[in-house]
C-alpha cells in the first residue's frame, strides 16, 4: 500500500472501531482513535506477519501494553483476516472472545494484556529469546503515556538496554491525556524522552498520527546497534473525529446515535478528500 | 543428617537436564547466590538471565521467554516472588497460559530472624486463588529432584515453594512414584490422618511414628501438590480414618488446611485440626524455634491426635 492508501485504511479502521463501540455501548474510544495510525503503519507495512499463519515462528510480535485500546486492534486483525470480520459484531457481548482487552484465544493476539505496565517486560523476554536463538523477528510494544507511571516499565527499560535488545521497539502513544485529565497534572512525565534516553534507549520522536513519519521511524530501526528503540509517537487523543479530539472524557466515552452519524460522516469526508488527492497525484 | 538444601538440588538437577535441553532457562533477581544457582549461571551463561532486584520484570520477562518456546525457571525469594509480582503471575503466566516455573526459595519462615517482610507464609493462599496455577511443595531432596524433572516436562504455570536450609530426608531414595497432583501415602493408618506439605511432612511422619509407639494407627499423607489438590486421597482419609490433622509452614488462612477443609466439609465432614502460623506477624527466630512456639511439632501433633481420638495422652 502507498501512503495514501494507508491513510484511507486508517480512516476506515476508525469508522469500524467507532461502529463496534457504538453497537456495544462500551469501549475506549479516545485511545483507540489516537493509536490507529500506529497500528496501520505496523500491521499494513512494517511488521513481518502472515494472517494465515498466526503462530509462524519468525513473525514479528506486537504487544498491546495499553490493552484497553483494543478496539482499533480488533478492527485491524479482522480486516487482515486473522478472524472473520462478522465476529466484530460480537465485540463485548456475553461470552465473546473479543473482549475489552487483548485475549490470546484470538489468532493474532500474542499475550493477554490489560493490566498496565505488563507489556514491556513481556516484550523484553520475547526479544531476548530471539537474540539467544539468533532469530530474526522484532518485538513491537505499544504503551500508553499514562501507563508510564507504572514502575514495571522502568524495570523492563533497564533490562532492555542491559541486554542490548536492538530488536525491541517500544512505542508510546503520547496523547497527553489519561482518564483523570492531563498526564502532566495527574503525574508529570516530562522530560519523558530524556528519561528513556537516560535508560539507554535510542529515542525517536515523531508525529504519531502521520503515517509517513511513523513508517520512516519504524524502518530506520535499529538506528543504533545494541540499543532498543523508543518511538515517542506524539498523537492526539480522539484523532480523526474533530469533536472528540483532546477531550479527556472521550477516554471511554461511548457514542450516541447522533455522535456516531457525525463522526462517520467526518471520516467519510476524510476518505473522499484522500481519494481525490490520490487521483490528483 | 542430610546436608543438601533443596535449592541446591534444583540447581544440580537443572544442570543435568539443561545440557540436553537448551530451552531450559534460569532467571534470578540478584538471587543467584540465595537460590544456589551460581553454578548454573557459570556453566550455562546463555541459558541464564539476571534481571536485578525487579520481581515484576522477572515474571513478565519469563512469560515472554516462555511464549517464545523457552522453559523459564524463575528463582527468587518466595516472599517477593509470591507477592511483589502476583499480578504478573495472574495475568502474564496464568491468564496467558505461559509455561513459567516460579521457584520461591527460602519460603515459609526460612528467613527466621528477618521478620515478616521476609517470611513467606501467605504465598499458598495467594497462589491458590489464581486459576490454572499449580502449587507444589516438595518434602525433601529426593522429592525435589523428582519434582524438578517433572517440571521440565510439565507445560504450564507452576509455583513451587522450598525452604532455605537442608531438611531431614523423608524418602530413602528417589526410587518412588512422583506425580504432580497425586498425594503420597507415607504411612498407612486407620484412626486418623496427618497431612503435611513441603518440609512439614517429616514432622507429620515423626508424629505418626510416635503415635504408633502409643498404639495409635495414624495415616500420613504427603500432599506435595496443593493445587490441583488430590481430593480423592483426602476423602478416602476422611471416610476411612474419620479425623484429620494438617500441618504446614504457612498461615492457617488459605493454605493446606483450608484446602483440605474445603474438600472435606463439602463432601464428608469429619473433625479437622489445622496447624500452622496463626493470624499474626510470625515471631522471629530459627525455624525450629518458631515451629516450637506455634506447636508445629511432633509432640504437639501427637497430643492433638490423642485428644481427637479420645485417648488420654502420656506425652
Amino acid at each position: 500500500m502507498d501512503i495514501q492508501e494507508l491513510k484511507v485504511k486508517a480512516a476506515q479502521i476508525r469508522m469500524e472501531l467507532l461502529t463496534i463501540i457504538h453497537r456495544a455501548q462500551t469501549g475506549h474510544t479516545g485511545g483507540s482513535l489516537s493509536n490507529t495510525d500506529i497500528l496501520t503503519a505496523l500491521y499494513y507495512d512494517v511488521m513481518n506477519i502472515d494472517p494465515a499463519r498466526p503462530q509462524w515462528e519468525d513473525r514479528d510480535r506486537f504487544i498491546a501494553s495499553k490493552g484497553h485500546s483494543v478496539e482499533s486492534l480488533w478492527c485491524v486483525l479482522a480486516d487482515l483476516g486473522f478472524f472473520p470480520k462478522e465476529e466484530l459484531e460480537t465485540y463485548s457481548q456475553f461470552g465473546t472472545r473479543l473482549i475489552g482487552h487483548p485475549n490470546n484465544k484470538v489468532p493474532g493476539i500474542e499475550m493477554n494484556t490489560g493490566a498496565l505496565g505488563h507489556g514491556l517486560p513481556i516484550s523484553v523476554g520475547m526479544a531476548l529469546a530471539a537474540k539467544r536463538d539468533n532469530r530474526p523477528y522484532r518485538v513491537f510494544c505499544l504503551m500508553g503515556d499514562g501507563e508510564q507511571a507504572e514502575g514495571s516499565n522502568w524495570e523492563a527499560a533497564m533490562a532492555g538496554s542491559h541486554y542490548k535488545l536492538d530488536n525491541l521497539v517500544g512505542i508510546i502513544d503520547r496523547n497527553r491525556l489519561q482518564i483523570s485529565g492531563s498526564t502532566e497534572e495527574v503525574m508529570g512525565l516530562e522530560p519523558l524522552e530524556e528519561k528513556w534516553a537516560a535508560f539507554g534507549w535510542n529515542v525517536v520522536a515523531v508525529d504519531g498520527n502521520d503515517i509517513e513519519q511513523l513508517l520512516q521511524a519504524f524502518h530506520a530501526v535499529p538506528e543504533a546497534s545494541g540499543k532498543p528503540t523508543l518511538i515517542m509517537a506524539n498523537t492526539i487523543k480522539g484523532k480523526g473525529v474533530s469533536f472528540a479530539e483532546n477531550v479527556p472524557a472521550w477516554h471511554h466515552h461511548v457514542l450516541n446515535d447522533e455522535e456516531l452519524k457525525l463522526a462517520l460522516a467526518e471520516l467519510q469526508g476524510t476518505i473522499q478528500q484522500l481519494t481525490q488527492e490520490g487521483q490528483v497525484h | 543428617m542430610n546436608k543438601i538444601p533443596n535449592r541446591q538440588v534444583i540447581c544440580d538437577t537443572l544442570l543435568d537436564l539443561a545440557r540436553d535441553d537448551r530451552d531450559i532457562m534460569v532467571l534470578a533477581s540478584d538471587s543467584r547466590g540465595s537460590a544456589a544457582m551460581a553454578p548454573f549461571a557459570n556453566t550455562f551463561p546463555e541459558q541464564f538471565v539476571e534481571v536485578g532486584i525487579a520481581e515484576q520484570n522477572i515474571v513478565g520477562m519469563s512469560a515472554g521467554l516462555a511464549h517464545s518456546g523457552k522453559k523459564p525457571f524463575v528463582t527468587s525469594p518466595a516472599c517477593f516472588l509470591s507477592m511483589r509480582s502476583i499480578e504478573q503471575v495472574k495475568v502474564d503466566v496464568a491468564y496467558s497460559r505461559t509455561n513459567v516455573k516460579l521457584i520461591g526459595i527460602s519460603g515459609g519462615i526460612s528467613y527466621g530472624a528477618l521478620g515478616m517482610s521476609h517470611h513467606s507464609v501467605q504465598d499458598i493462599a495467594v497462589a491458590r486463588a489464581i486459576p490454572g496455577l499449580a502449587i507444589i511443595l516438595p518434602a525433601d531432596r529426593h522429592e525435589t529432584k523428582k519434582l524438578t524433572e517433572a517440571l521440565v516436562k510439565y507445560n504450564g504455570g507452576v509455583y513451587v515453594r522450598i525452604g532455605r536450609n537442608p531438611v531431614e530426608d523423608v524418602y530413602e531414595s528417589d526410587d518412588y512414584s512422583f506425580e504432580i497432583g497425586k498425594a503420597v501415602t507415607l504411612k498407612k493408618g486407620t484412626e486418623l490422618t496427618i497431612i503435611g506439605t513441603g518440609e512439614t511432612v517429616r514432622i507429620a511422619l515423626d508424629a505418626a511414628n510416635a503415635l504408633a509407639d502409643e498404639g495409635v494407627s495414624a495415616r500420613v499423607l504427603n500432599m506435595h501438590t496443593i493445587k490441583p489438590l488430590d481430593k480423592e486421597a483426602i476423602l478416602m482419609a476422611a471416610r476411612e480414618t474419620g479425623r484429620i490433622i494438617t500441618v504446614e509452614e504457612h498461615s492457617i488462612h488459605g493454605g493446606l488446611g483450608a484446602a483440605v477443609a474445603e474438600v472435606v466439609v463439602q463432601n464428608h465432614p469429619v473433625p479437622i485440626k489445622i496447624l500452622g502460623i496463626p493470624d499474626e506477624p510470625a515471631i522471629a527466630g530459627k525455624t525450629a524455634e518458631v515451629f516450637e512456639h506455634y506447636g508445629i511439632t511432633q509432640q504437639n501433633i501427637k497430643q492433638i491426635a490423642l485428644d481427637m481420638i479420645g485417648k488420654a495422652g502420656t506425652v
